[in-house]
């Protein structure tokens, strides 16, 4: 059938030659240009660059506030699409819609929403601010717009491979005498593991990069609150090209290393579920 | 009497209690009311606080915040159409042919998803910025890319262009190319295949896509703020108008230009909605007429 395909149907050096000639120009040229810029720098200004103890900062608090988002949103995604999944309740096909509001929401806006949400006088500030919680301008403010931002990719993992789960695997483990919890712990739980790995490495690779919604509620402190991306745009600024371009490599090894990772995942998810 | 009870067993291992069930139910619905809807009212709560007037003032009547908006109604559909463009030939070439490196550059279509978009705006700087490697090329014929219309609509169509082609490749897929082989045997040509085959029967795909880049295109942030050069009145697309308001604490502007992106957040979600649920139907009547014995 493939080689019949490629004899039968028109169009294939086109549409080929096309979708490489489109990438190379938007994607791969700009890429080897940014490689390119940062090799102006020698090995030992490269270093400097990328090893300042603010540089070093930022990429501990990317990493460490897109980890901790993503296992937030491994707890709360799991909630949500058991729940879609299994009950029947008012207004369930709303909340599946609105599932994918953080997808179809500008990052601008999220970040802008949640940082006025946040301070004193906002609508959750007012509670969390005198029991001593500082959502805006924190950490704990970046891992809640990243939670914001990476929601959808657990949930909509996690959905259809609930949805294909065999329901007579859970009676047959309730027939040998299993309880209900031996029955989600044992059987259930390892069924859907891929899915729940994959969907935490997807949210969690999407936050890594994440800059419009945090740079509204972080404050952008260096050493404290400032994520890599920021630090890239900081260093912009300061016409520190080069720095910043050298920076921007880190970042987008970091973000290879996760996409590579998440291949390798669905990789062994598929040999898993065949 | 005996099998009752023992159904009714049955049913209690794999069917959670109700306690259980509730406790759930609520949980989840106070986490999507936390994370969603609360944050959705307010935005529409902070942007009419001052009344319908103010808000309509803060969206017209300020020159810059009404240019911005004129941009991004511009910017968007230029990306739009080329990831329309791309999208189309990029899903015809990757689900209907086998070759070799088909699955390297299906991995580099969503690289897009994974680069942080203040890398991929810094990347368009170091090319066609003032000290980058077209440059001084740029500036000897006086072509203008970044902290111009080109740079936005160059750093948005890269940040979005895997929209449409993720949208398409599992659809065509899915349907196989069993109905464009027999329209080739019938004598169809390329154009004629398109027209009348292939796009009728992902026109739906073709149309979540469409509306999905465009929700992404408008909302574009971080690559459009380091291309842009944030020229108010000049380059200021919505969402860094957004931003800068907020620089200038003007949060009931910045909130009223906020809430029309959300609006077309909600509005992309009901067309998504409504089309799945077509796409369902669609699905349920052809089982069903293939099940009454009729051919589709």
């Amino acid at each position: 059938m493939i080689d019949v395909n490629r004899r039968v149907l028109p169009g294939f050096g086109l549409s080929l030659g096309y979708t490489i000639f489109y990438m190379s120009l938007v994607v791969v040229v700009p890429i080897v240009a940014g490689i390119l810029k940062a090799a102006d720098l020698s090995l030992a200004d490269f270093w400097h660059a990328v090893s300042s103890e603010r540089a070093i900062a930022a990429y501990t608090l990317t990493v460490g506030a897109s980890l901790a988002s993503a296992l937030v949103n491994v707890v709360l995604g799991a909630l949500v699409a058991w729940v879609l999944v299994r009950y029947e309740f008012p207004l369930k096909g709303l909340l599946d819609s609105l599932v994918d509001f953080p997808f179809a929401l500008p990052t601008a806006v999220a970040g802008l929403v949640f940082s006025s949400l946040f301070v004193q006088n906002g609508w959750y500030g007012r509670f969390l601010v005198p029991l001593g919680i500082e959502g805006a301008y924190s950490r704990l403010g970046i891992v809640i717009v990243l939670v914001f931002i990476g929601f959808p990719f657990v949930v909509r993992t996690l959905q259809p491979v609930l949805e294909g789960l065999q329901r007579d695997v859970e009676e047959a483990a309730a027939c040998l005498g299993a309880s209900r919890l031996q029955t989600v712990v044992r059987v259930t739980l390892p069924a859907i593991l891929p899915a729940v790995i994959t969907g935490f490495a997807l949210a969690f690779a999407r936050s890594l990069g994440e800059y419009g919604s945090v740079v509204f509620i972080s404050g952008n402190m260096p050493f404290r609150t400032e994520i890599a991306p920021v630090l890239v745009v900081n260093r912009l600024e300061e016409f520190a090209y080069t720095e910043a371009a050298a920076i921007a490599i880190v970042l987008l090894t970091i973000s290879f290393a996760a996409l590579f990772l998440i291949n390798l995942l669905e990789r062994w998810m598929a040999r898993y579920h065949a | 009497m005996h099998d009752q009870q023992t159904s009714r067993g049955l049913r209690r291992a794999h069917e959670d209690p109700v306690w259980v069930r509730r406790t759930l139910i609520v949980g989840a619905v106070g986490t999507m009311a936390a994370l969603v809807g609360v944050p959705l009212v307010n935005v529409f709560v902070e942007a009419f606080a001052a009344g319908p007037g103010a808000y309509w003032d803060s969206l017209v009547n300020d020159p810059d915040t009404f240019h911005s908006i004129l941009l991004t109604l511009m910017v968007a559909p230029v990306a739009v159409g080329l990831n329309l463009v791309f999208g189309l030939a990029a899903a015809w070439a990757i689900a209907r042919f086998r070759f070799r490196g088909r699955a390297f550059l299906t991995a580099l279509i969503d690289l897009p998803f994974t680069v942080s978009p203040v890398v991929v705006g810094l990347f368009l700087l170091l090319l066609f910025g003032r000290q980058g490697f077209f440059g001084p090329w740029l500036q000897a014929h006086d072509v203008k890319i970044v902290f111009a219309f080109p740079g936005l609509v160059i750093a948005t169509a890269f940040v979005t262009f895997p929209v449409v082609a993720r949208e398409l490749i599992p659809v065509m897929e899915a349907l196989g190319a069993e109905e464009e082989i027999a329209a080739v045997s019938l004598g169809a040509r390329g154009w004629q295949l398109l027209r009348r085959i292939t796009l009728p029967n992902i026109k739906w795909a073709l149309l979540y896509g469409v509306i999905l880049s465009n929700a992404r295109a408008m909302g574009e942030f971080g690559a459009v703020f380091v291309v842009s050069g944030h020229i108010a009145g000049k380059t200021d697309t919505m969402p860094l108008r957004i931003e800068k308001l907020f620089q200038e604490y003007n949060l009931p502007g910045s909130f009223a230009v906020a809430s029309v992106l959300a609006m077309l957040a909600l509005v992309t979600l009901g067309v998504k909605t409504a089309l799945e649920w077509k796409t369902r139907r669609e699905l349920a009547e052809g089982k069903r007429l293939r099940a009454a014995g009729g051919e589709r």
